[in-house]
């Protein structure tokens, strides 16, 4: 017959820990001998024995039936399952789920909606290059600029700001609804959330670095307008493609211009820090889209109908404003002269044509043809974002 | 009761907590998944359910063994089933480790702290084990938290066991479980007290039925009863909430020691009556 010796251990001690571990040693119905010197043994061991359904014969307990029945018809979660179940709720990937528990609302548990096998890489790669805006960035280092020119680094920042505003609510919105079963998606959309978190943070920073206190930039009807489409889409693929496909790739661009045109050090090191963040999200949009596509080829003709339509919404409102426009070819310019603005203005042209065709590429990359690749990249909202 | 042979079994419970809401919609649901029409009525304390059952609003009553043990004197009643974990339980007297006090004889004229004046584990049978010990001449210091609840609220238990810590009493009574409890959770750190009596074992709760109640309602609701099992997803978590594991068959034979308590206390009368000068529910 099974032993469980609790020397001088008293139940209200955690004795019953050894009792337990003795009693799931012996099948149901079994006897285990129980031998200690706590002075309440008997009667503490009594209570616990009813209290757990196992039977009282002193100094004998028996196992009772109902041990172990939380683990009987137990979901089993291992592995990345085609559909998350909504009584797995919040546990683990791989946990063991006891039946009967409560439903929870995620509309997003199908593995075919949200899932990519680049997650994982992608989400490694997130955590290990976080940086510290105190730190990453020199905000001390001396510049002084034209008035105009600082007064264009403040727009493009105020510009900038609202568009990683969008970026952040976007992924945050549909973060609240993946199931996190596919804790790797949840895990880059997280971190996705906190980058676009610290581009606020070092865009404001930047932007009030010279402002003594003074009002920042124009925030536009027209550039509100095009980010309240982005927020309004309810699908997540759709969301996904125009924000970050069509979106950020675009930004991409644009954070490359800022960075190699940067009229002061400060500009260029956060639109550096920022671009490499973008990338990443861009990378991860294109390989959800791409396995989502994969398994559902009618989703590409759905992407193409989402950016008709965000284009006719968006056909009588005036897209990127004058101001943002103007201040990146005064930005470009560094300084306020004739020739200087021109070869601004001819930058910004630039910019813009390589803008299109960045999305022209991302859009053939996702198996859109040439011409509806070059249809859709036109259509993509003048706002850039 | 004839005005009752045609609906469901109704069934009285006593809301000494919130949690007996959920407890019984959620048997009520099961019930009905068995094809089985159940609802249940709630009463603030048990001498207005046992007078409900006995003049045929209910047919079931969720019956302390207080309540019980007034059934069985008011009418025609017998226990269809009960919880495993209301079979054999025992009560302790305790005392400060530290206190001197090494046998129950040493609690003559001292302060015997007790839970609700209505509890049967926490001062009926207790009280009544150390008369039969020859202790008949202690001070009572009732913890009276939930009277009419027949001690189902654990407050009385756990005030008594604080005042026996703190001194303002030399010993405390309890349901066996609550010690381990009160030890695990710190009111009475393990180590700090010392059983100095317990009592036989004695059965609780049980589901009292009118001797008029429809037998085949009854019938079946015992069989469903008997029938649930641990291991179903969607009882468990109510089985949990009431404190069992499973359902046994209903039995009066631990009843004994608590007939022999309300005797000497003269609780009730030999008719069922509330003769307790001291109790107000």
């Amino acid at each position: 017959m099974k032993v469980c010796d609790l020397d001088t251990l008293g139940l209200d001690q955690g004795g019953h820990l050894l009792l337990k571990h003795a009693l799931a040693g012996v099948a149901v119905g079994e006897r285990v001998e129980v031998r200690g010197d706590s002075p309440e043994l008997a009667v503490h061991v009594r209570a616990w024995c009813r209290a757990q359904g196992h039977g009282y014969e002193w100094p004998y307990v028996v196992r009772g039936a109902s041990a172990g029945a939380r683990e009987r018809g137990a979901d089993t979660t291992g592995g990345v399952a085609e559909r998350a179940p909504s009584t797995w709720g919040l546990a683990a990937r791989g946990a063991l789920v006891e039946a009967g528990g409560p439903d929870f609302p995620f509309t997003l548990d199908e593995k075919s909606a949200v899932w990519t096998d680049a997650a994982a890489g992608i989400y490694r790669q997130a955590v290990a290059a976080q940086w510290d805006p105190a730190v990453a960035v020199d905000w001390n280092e001396p510049f002084d600029l034209p008035k105009e020119v600082e007064d264009a680094v403040v727009q493009v920042m105020t510009y900038l700001i609202e568009n990683e505003n969008a970026a952040l609510v976007v992924p945050a919105r549909f973060l609240g609804q993946i199931h996190p079963h596919f804790r790797e998606v949840v895990g880059v959309l997280a971190v996705q959330v906190a980058d676009e978190a610290r581009h606020v943070e070092v865009f404001t920073r930047r932007a009030e670095l010279k402002r003594g206190g003074g009002p920042l930039g124009l925030s536009t009807v027209g550039g509100q307008a095009s980010l309240l489409t982005l927020l309004e889409e309810p699908d997540f693929a759709l969301a996904h493609f125009l924000l970050s496909v069509l979106g950020e790739g675009t930004f991409l661009s644009l954070l490359s211009f800022l960075e190699r045109y940067a009229p002061d050090p400060v500009t260029r090191r956060i639109t550096h820090l920022a671009l490499a963040d973008e990338a990443r999200h861009v990378a991860f949009g294109m390989a959800h889209l791409g396995a989502v596509m994969a398994g559902d080829p009618s989703l590409r003709p759905r992407l193409a109908a989402t950016v008709r339509r965000r284009h006719d919404a968006l056909a009588s409102t005036a897209g990127l404003n004058s101001e943002v426009f103007d201040a990146l070819v005064v930005l470009a310019a560094g300084t306020f002269t004739p020739a200087a603005i021109a070869d601004g203005f001819a930058k910004v042209q630039t910019l813009e044509a390589d803008m299109d065709e960045g999305r022209r590429r991302r859009l053939a990359k996702l198996g859109f043809d040439r011409d509806e690749a070059a249809e859709l990249a036109e259509l993509h909202t003048r706002n850039f974002m | 009761m004839a005005d009752f042979q045609n609906t469901p079994l109704l069934m009285g419970a006593v809301a000494y907590d919130s949690k007996v809401v959920t407890i019984w919609d959620g048997f009520r649901d099961w019930f009905a998944g068995q094809g089985f029409e159940f609802d249940y009525v709630l009463y603030s304390n048990y001498e207005r359910q046992v007078e409900a059952l006995s003049a045929g609003h209910i047919h079931v009553a969720w019956n302390s063994p207080l309540a019980w043990v007034r059934a069985a004197r008011m009418g025609d009643v017998r226990a269809v089933a009960m919880r495993d974990t209301d079979c054999d339980l025992t009560s302790v007297v305790v005392v400060r480790a530290d206190s001197g006090i090494e046998s129950v004889a040493d609690l003559a004229g001292r302060t015997v702290a007790v839970g609700a004046v209505d509890s049967p584990q926490a001062t009926l049978i207790p009280l009544s084990h150390l008369r039969s010990l020859g202790v008949d001449d202690v001070k009572v210091q009732y913890h009276d938290v939930g009277v009419g609840k027949h001690g189902d609220h654990v407050g009385g238990e756990r005030d008594a066991a604080r005042a026996l810590m703190s001194g303002a009493a030399d010993a405390a009574c309890m349901i066996d479980g609550n010690h381990l409890l009160f030890g695990v959770e710190g009111t009475m750190p393990a180590g700090s007290t010392v059983i100095v009596a317990q009592t036989p074992p004695y059965d609780h709760c049980n589901f009292t039925v009118a001797g008029s109640a429809p037998a085949g309602l009854v019938e079946r609701f015992r069989e469903l009863l008997l029938g649930m099992s641990y291991d179903d997803p969607q009882v468990r978590p109510l089985l949990d909430l009431e404190g069992l594991k499973a359902w046994r068959e209903g039995r009066t034979s631990g009843y004994a020691q608590l007939e022999r308590a309300v005797e000497e206390v003269g609780f009730y009368d030999g008719a069922g009556s509330v003769t307790a000068s001291d109790y107000h529910p």
